[in-house]
């Protein structure tokens, strides 16, 4: 199988997620070739064909379509392999319309022919399988592991046109205050708390823990914690020894936040929220009962 | 202006799924149905855009499935949208991206759109292309992803988020498409007139193929649920237990909270 592994720069530096890439062509044992646009002093270290081409700007999408469709009409690839970020989702379906081509987004395994992706929020999974004799794919962040990057790429420059479609206006850094990457414990707390004012029984359990209040994504847009708090892909990473997820369905972003923590408690009155995929322990109870006397049971230790 | 919404119905997440008979995707008998919240989004910014600009904007809203969707076409119309299409598609909820998108631009081209506001992916498949399949059938200009909107004489100012909390900040000019992401804006409660007054509007009902619909590109099988951490626990019962049984297993994990005291 021939692979064309589409790269990712930030800010001029080739993003860590795209070893994951590597990984998944060598799961699927593919011969491999990347397209990178942008400017970067450090090029992927592998062995193939590495089509590059500068110019357009980071957010300018039809330049970037036009690397990759040039680089799949020198290569004629297999499959296109994106991650399934906001630079993939942004990108790949454009490529894939050019393509004439079935996408199959977020892949996260293999499975008898086919790729295997999540459904409903998390809680599912199923097969999907290209009808066309070529695909694009995203691939999830998180899902393969890193491949080893060694080797050195045979690098053909392409002459892709800027498009003026999108003008760059600049980028805006994420506001920080609260460093959660160091707590030993973060208590986080999800929709399911249901209100601002129940987020006080969140805090209550992390300071009688000792830890931190951590949040998913709509308890931040809802207004209820700071965005700073937020735990997720599109927040902060975190690692403690205890991650209490409080009514807190998992969606795979948020997932991809706090899965290198050591133990994790979901509180949940949804046993197959998607959470419970990384839970140790699952608590099946309203939060407005269980929290209060988890706090108490714990203050009463001292 | 000539405003398009793009939106799609979809079960609550909440719910319990089953296999199909096939196994293809989710049996849709015994859910509860509402409005997909990225699409939420769509319509409000939708709405707002057309409410700043005064008169002189109408905004259209679309959705494709079988006669339920009705409920959600009517309750955008109830947050403000003008016109509801409905392309009658019983298949729909099995349709590929692909398929959705030749539609929905079917139905948009030659009607002088100039924006067209979809949700960044649906909560159900996820799969994050439509809105872009659509934008490229168009040949619209595209932003994904978007946290917030600004239009100002033809022209927008968005921002996208990206990873770790950065956002990028880009203009482009109408004709455009957005997919609109969480965080966007709070979608409002409709008033009980605007309610009243969805319900006797009268739709645009469509057939798929009057609107273009193409075959598919991939095919879907095996709909299961994931697969739980083989390792985990559960525990229910009465709450002063559970607290114990909990302390009780934290403790016996000393890293995570040793005798004598919380960190």
């Amino acid at each position: 199988m021939k692979l064309l592994l589409v790269g990712e720069c930030r800010d001029g530096r080739v993003t860590a997620e795209t070893a994951e890439l590597f990984g998944f062509a060598a799961r699927l044992d593919a011969e491999v070739s990347m397209a990178l646009a942008g400017s970067v002093d450090d090029l992927p270290a592998f062995d193939g064909r590495l089509y590059r081409a500068e110019g357009g700007h980071e957010f300018d999408a039809t330049f970037h379509k036009r690397l990759v469709l040039a680089a799949v009409e020198r290569e004629r690839p297999d499959a296109v392999a994106f991650l399934h970020s906001s630079y993939g989702w942004d990108i790949a379906p454009r490529v894939a319309f050019a393509m004439q081509s079935a996408q199959v987004s977020g892949v996260v395994g293999l499975d008898d022919g086919g790729y295997v992706v999540e459904s409903c929020n998390g809680k599912m999974r199923r097969t999907v399988k290209p009808q066309t004799s070529r695909a694009v794919l995203t691939i999830q962040p998180g899902a393969f592991a890193a491949a080893p990057m060694e080797g050195s790429p045979e690098v053909i420059a392409i002459e892709a046109e800027p498009d003026s479609a999108i003008e760059f206006l600049g980028c805006i850094q994420p506001e920080r205050g609260v460093d959660l990457s160091r707590a030993s414990v973060i208590v986080s707390a999800g929709r399911g708390v249901g209100s601002a004012e129940q987020v006080e029984l969140v805090r209550a359990l992390a300071s009688a823990l000792g830890g931190e209040v951590g949040a998913s994504r709509p308890v931040v847009d809802a207004g209820w914690l700071e965005r700073a708090r937020q735990v997720g892909s599109s927040g902060q990473s975190v690692s403690p020894s205890l991650y209490v997820a409080c009514g807190i369905s998992g969606a795979i972003q948020h997932l991809a936040g706090m899965k290198g923590s050591g133990f994790v408690l979901a509180v949940n009155t949804d046993r197959d929220a998607p959470i419970t995929s990384v839970a140790d322990l699952l608590v099946v109870a309203d939060l407005a009962e269980f929290l209060p006397a988890l706090t108490a049971a714990i203050q009463a230790r001292k | 202006m000539n405003i398009l919404v793009s939106i799609k119905q979809v079960p609550d997440m909440e719910g319990r799924f089953v296999p199909n008979a096939s196994g293809s995707w989710f049996d849709q008998t015994g859910l509860a149905w509402r409005m997909n919240e990225y699409d939420t989004f769509a319509v409000e910014e939708a709405v707002r855009l057309k409410e700043s600009l005064g008169g002189g904007a109408r905004v259209t809203v679309l959705s494709i499935g079988p006669a339920r969707v009705v409920e959600t076409i009517r309750k955008a119309l109830s947050m403000g949208c003008d016109d509801g299409v409905h392309i009658d598609d019983p298949e729909a909820p099995e349709r590929d991206p692909w398929q959705i998108a030749s539609m929905i631009a079917g139905f948009a081209a030659g009607r002088g759109f100039d924006l067209v506001f979809a949700g960044m992916q649906s909560e159900d498949r996820g799969f994050a292309q439509v809105g872009v399949l659509i934008a490229e059938r168009l040949g619209l200009a595209c932003a994904t992803g978007i946290t917030a909107f600004e239009w100002r004489d033809g022209a927008m100012t968005v921002e996208r988020e990206l990873e770790g909390g950065r956002r990028c900040r880009l203009r482009l000019k109408a004709p455009a498409l957005l997919t609109c992401q969480l965080g966007l804006n709070t979608p409002r409660y409709p008033t009980l007139p605007n309610i009243m007054k969805s319900k006797r509007a009268a739709l645009t009902v469509l057939s798929p193929d009057s609107v273009g619909l193409e075959s598919p590109k991939a095919s879907s099988e095996n709909f299961r649920p994931h697969e739980p951490n083989a390792a985990g626990v559960i525990l229910e019962g009465d709450v002063g237990a559970l607290a114990a049984q909990v302390v009780a297993i934290l403790e016996s994990r000393a890293a995570i909270l040793g005798k004598g005291g919380a960190r």
